[in-house]
């Protein structure tokens, strides 16, 4: 019998590249070869790292918007992950993803001021946890024509709004996001007057398809799409739909808006989603659903009419952009 | 190898094949990797492809502009030698990304087109830009020349002036918000038109103080 005395120079069978590994390697070249021509050729830099999964988020229920009730495909997570307009990461599509993963979201408190019956400095999890968190899907409609299908887990706005008891001025909710350029590197240069400042009519708040969103796929909120805690307003353009916030306040007067403070002839205060109603730089009339080729067209409310054009019942939608 | 040998066929050939570099590039990852999200395009692929051929067009139509400062400054003249190659790239890429909006980004939906050159202000910019563009690629070749005459030619060229102002506001009013990336093409594009202020209104007060000096000296004005 041949006995076998490994010598310190042999290949221990730990060391072998596995046959799998060894036969990628020409994938494994390629992927190199286009990372380093993007970061000479491309317009954007390198490509995002691989899309980081959340902790699974428990007790989340089925709503009656659904996959099904939709019946529209649900946008690739990589997607909804890797392309976000969020400017206080910066104003690339892939900044947020590049630039959110060190952003401490906890400890996470909300302030709730104005005209309500329990003001005060809720903690995130005291904010969240007598609600039962829902599974949202939504249309999202960006201003800048292109649109997304996401799967929303979140709470409804109104009953969060009705648990702090709104008083008789209580005409308008305003939002806030957190303020704090050492972790948001977009907000060192001056895109926007920040913070970010978003309201809605409280009439609008308290209607059932706003949300407040804590998650998205089943899982906890990427940092890139808002992380703790954003709202959704899903007949509105996405810059409505304020993400990271820090503060809500109820007031008689209608609150400032970020978008609107830039430019008041571009971005109203109601941005409902309006097919008929074009941005003044382009048309709002078609949209490109991200991961599909031909645009398709835009519906008005984005397709929420049913649930949310008694809102503006007589208003000029012109005017009221 | 003489002087000329090495521009005709060392220094031209090699900046001709790296100005197409970001063409081949961007063919042969379309061709060949995944358009999805985890692709290296991103999720918006379309808008990928249109903004690298637009950010190509304005970099080779500054890189054209910059030919004669920087001539200014160093004072090596071979440098005017590549400005027409450059010039027609930029124009190569500007008819590229202008494709890449009607077939790509529009899909040939040409009422939307024309609602967008009429409506949208950076549209009608980007399509001015175009036009600018346009007569000076086809009088770049040596025949063209000769036929105008080298004044009105150089007269007509001066229209890159415009075209570059007109190239970086395109950009600036595409983004929303006030962003840093089109402030830096346009600050390119003043510092490169400025020069030539700056070196027109130089040669102004020369050829002013030659005159007076003339004048002292009791020469007849000219």
């Amino acid at each position: 019998m041949l006995i076998r005395i490994a010598k310190p120079s042999d290949v221990k069978p730990s060391e072998i590249t596995p046959k799998s590994l060894y036969l990628d390697r020409r994938r494994f070249l390629k992927t190199a070869a286009v990372a380093g021509a993007t970061v000479v050729f491309g317009s954007i830099a390198a490509p995002a790292p691989a899309a980081v999964r959340g902790p699974k988020l428990p007790g989340v229920v089925p709503s009656k918007w659904s996959e099904q009730s939709l019946g529209e495909k649900l946008t690739d997570f990589d997607a909804i992950t890797k392309y976000n307009n969020f400017y206080e990461f910066g104003t690339d599509k892939d900044d947020p993803s590049r630039n959110a993963g060190a952003f401490k979201t906890r400890p996470w408190s909300i302030a709730v001021e104005g005209a309500v019956e329990k003001p005060g400095t809720y903690d995130l999890e005291d904010f969240i946890k007598s609600h039962t968190l829902e599974e949202r899907v939504y249309r999202l409609r960006c201003v800048e024509a292109w649109s997304m299908v996401v799967p929303w887990v979140g709470i409804p706005l109104a009953s969060v709004i009705k648990r702090f008891g709104p008083t008789g001025d209580a005409k308008y909710v305003a939002f806030e996001t957190l303020l704090d350029p050492k972790q948001m590197p977009g907000q060192r240069r001056p895109v926007l007057k920040w913070p970010y400042k978003e309201g809605l009519r409280i009439d609008e708040a308290m209607n059932p398809l706003a949300i407040l969103a804590v998650g998205l796929y089943g899982e906890a909120m990427p940092n890139q799409n808002g992380a703790p805690i954003r709202l959704v307003t899903p007949w509105k353009y996405g810059f409505k739909s304020i993400k990271s916030i820090v503060r809500m306040r109820f007031q008689a007067d209608e609150p400032p808006t970020s978008w609107n403070v830039a430019a008041p002839r571009e971005y109203g205060f109601y941005s409902n989603v309006n097919p008929t109603v074009d941005h003044p730089r382009w048309s709002q009339a078609k949209e490109r659903r991200i991961g599909e080729f031909l645009k398709r067209p835009t519906l008005m409310f984005n397709g929420y009419a049913d649930e949310v054009a008694h809102l503006y019942a007589g208003m000029d939608m012109r005017k009221n952009y | 190898m003489t002087r000329e040998t090495a521009i005709r066929w060392v220094a031209k050939p090699i900046i001709f094949t790296s100005a197409l570099l970001p063409l081949v590039w961007l063919a042969w990852v379309v061709t060949t990797s995944d358009l999805g999200p985890k692709g290296p395009l991103g999720a918006n692929p379309i808008e990928y492809v249109n903004r690298h051929l637009g950010d190509w067009a304005i970099r080779f139509l500054l890189m054209a502009l910059a030919v004669t400062p920087l001539r200014g400054i160093t004072g090596w003249a071979t440098l005017t030698r590549f400005r027409r190659m450059l010039g027609l790239f930029a124009f190569f890429y500007v008819c590229l990304h202008m494709s890449s909006y009607v077939g790509f980004d529009q899909f040939f939906d040409w009422r939307a087109i024309w609602k967008d050159i009429v409506k949208r202000n950076y549209i009608t910019v980007g399509m001015l830009t175009f036009l600018m563009l346009l007569p000076l690629a086809v009088t770049s070749t040596k025949g063209m020349v000769k036929r105008l005459g080298g004044q009105r030619w150089t007269k007509l060229h001066k229209l890159v002036y415009p075209a570059g102002i007109a190239a970086c506001f395109h950009f600036y009013m595409m983004r929303k918000g006030i962003q840093l990336e089109p402030i830096v093409y346009a600050a390119i594009c003043a510092a490169l038109l400025g020069y030539r202020v700056v070196a027109h209104l130089k040669k102004k007060a020369a050829q002013a103080a030659a005159a007076e000096n003339r004048g002292k000296a009791g020469a007849p004005a000219s």
